[in-house]
């Protein structure tokens, strides 16, 4: 059924982006997952996962952000409350200009977590209503969970 | 009389409020007595426990799980491991699982234990928080002796558990819950019905289901809102599915109907320790591999993983690239989603249901801001 669900989302993209438009597709234990570049990421596609009658993705579970040192990735965990399904979307983004699109326009609950990954590794999010630093103080310096972040031991006081 | 000149006032609520039960700003602007507006501030308690993750060994992030929600740390102890067991792809031994479920269960109820204490003393009921925390304590008492810690228990492990039962422990769980039965029953009788919580909570802070599932929420806010999503139900872990139980669920969307699903779910929870107690079978707590703590290492992947905590769901999202320590932990944290929440809810709201709002939402500092 996953498989199935997969072919889906792959031909909707493919429809609405041209061919290529996904890096890579397959299944992560048993669930859908796509790979994007963050180009295709766009409004048009964050509304077809939600409206869409078969996908009906209403539900945003979790959102994540990653340093892979040569690039950055966002990835955003979907439920369907009404169709019972999951979808992993990760965006790939550059480490030098890291931007994917909030998708804070089309579930609220990207609102908190795009704000947290913004706040811990300075991913930028074009379209977030209020797009600032949440658990760090706002006069912070760098973004911890970037791989090259270098823990200032002397300015917590840990040295 | 020429007219009044009226003008809204900033008002700080917090860091250091009774009802936060933690430190939480929420910046007010009101008009009166009428919220305009209200913007959480957070991250006093921020530790970096996602950036201390990449530090350590894989099993040595358990104890930092306990920290998060630490009213509830067997559901952060277990999700966290499972992620890991998923990345491994190893079988837990059948005890363990079932070991694993009795002291979720547990953990539930003391939690909810502690909101409907806590919560009453918030809205001006002194009595109820001291029955609350008496019972709470028997639990606590209970997975003391299983785990060595009242309440940052760091009992489950990669692979199974660290302890056995102690002899007579599971006898004395099924004392326990018998006792919680009639209690829970005697504090729903005792503050339910009573008029003044009534007119406190009917038709307050109401949440529409549209919305509990576009802000994410999850939990006992979206089960009382009619959004009838349970991780233990709709994507059963463990082994949930071995057991007879319901999710409450209430239409209304108000503070009252949160109130009446968490009351529920501690039957419900006390159905399933019953089973489980039952069922349990002799064996192994921990798998072999399990035990050798330096060895673990998963292969290179990514897994998602959640679990119904008490307060809704928990996730962790593990990355691993083949190395002893994890690349990456996410911790998908449901009180830090569910309090985005008040800057929709409490527009428009006068400010003497302010407490009574927040604090339905059961929110655990430690948890929000990890």
């Amino acid at each position: 059924m996953s498989q199935e669900l997969l072919d889906l989302i792959v031909e909707k993209f493919n429809t609405l982006h041209g061919e290529e438009s996904i890096v890579e597709s397959k299944l992560n234990f048993g669930k859908p997952m796509v790979i994007l570049g963050t180009e295709k990421w766009d409004l048009a596609t964050a509304k077809l996962l939600h409206d869409d009658e078969q996908l009906q993705f209403d539900f945003l579970t979790c959102v994540t952000g990653v340093d892979y040192e040569e690039h950055m990735e966002v990835i955003y965990n979907f439920y369907s409350t009404t169709l019972d399904q999951y979808l992993y979307v990760k965006v790939n983004t550059s480490r030098e200009e890291p931007t994917v699109m909030s998708a804070e326009p089309i579930w609220k609950s990207a609102d908190y977590m795009e704000r947290e990954t913004f706040d811990l590794l300075g991913i930028d999010f074009p379209g977030h209503w209020r797009l600032k630093r949440i658990l760090l103080e706002d006069d912070w310096e760098g973004y911890p969970l970037r791989k090259d972040y270098i823990t200032d031991k002397k300015a917590l006081g840990l040295d | 009389m020429s007219e009044l000149k009226t003008e809204t006032m900033t008002l700080n609520m917090g860091p250091q409020h009774p009802s936060t039960h933690g430190v939480f700003r929420l910046q007010l602007k009101v008009d009166g007595e009428t919220i305009k507006e209200a913007i959480p501030v957070m991250g006093y308690l921020h530790r970096g426990s996602e950036k201390l993750a990449e530090r350590f060994l894989y099993s040595q992030f358990i104890p930092y799980t306990d920290r998060l929600d630490y009213l509830n740390a067997m559901t952060n102890n277990y999700v966290y491991c499972s992620a890991i067991e998923e990345l491994l792809e190893w079988e837990v031994p059948e005890r363990a699982e079932y070991l694993r479920v009795i002291t979720m269960e547990l953990n539930r109820i003391a939690s909810h234990l502690v909101w409907w204490g806590t919560y009453l003393l918030d809205i001006g009921a002194m009595s109820p928080f001291l029955y609350a925390f008496r019972d709470r304590e028997t639990i606590l008492d209970r997975l003391n002796e299983i785990s060595g810690a009242r309440m940052t228990f760091n009992y489950h492990r990669i692979g199974g558990v660290k302890w056995d039962a102690p002899e007579g422990w599971i006898e004395k769980v099924q004392e326990t819950v018998k006792e919680l039965h009639t209690n829970i029953q005697e504090f729903d009788v005792l503050v339910t019905g009573n008029e003044i919580f009534q007119a406190r909570t009917i038709g307050v802070g109401i949440l529409s289901k549209e919305k509990v599932i576009n802000w994410g929420l999850s939990g006992p806010i979206a089960r009382g809102s009619g959004v009838a999503i349970d991780v233990r139900k709709t994507e059963p872990y463990s082994i949930y599915d071995r057991f007879d139980f319901d999710i409450p669920t209430r239409e209304e969307g108000d503070v009252f109907a949160r109130y009446k699903v968490r009351i529920a779910e501690m039957f419900e929870s006390l159905k399933i320790i019953e089973q489980a107690c039952e069922q349990i079978p002799e064996g192994d707590i921990i798998t072999k591999k399990g035990k050798r703590l330096m060895m673990i290492k998963p292969p290179a992947g990514e897994v998602y993983r959640r679990a119904e905590a008490s307060k809704g769901e928990i996730g962790v999202y593990a990355i691993s690239n083949g190395k002893n320590k994890p690349y990456r932990i996410k911790l998908r944290r449901p009180s830090f989603v569910n309090v985005s929440i008040l800057q929709d809810l409490l527009v428009g709201e006068s400010i003497q249901n302010l407490v009574a709002i927040f604090g339905s939402l059961d929110v655990v500092l430690g948890e929000v801001d990890a």
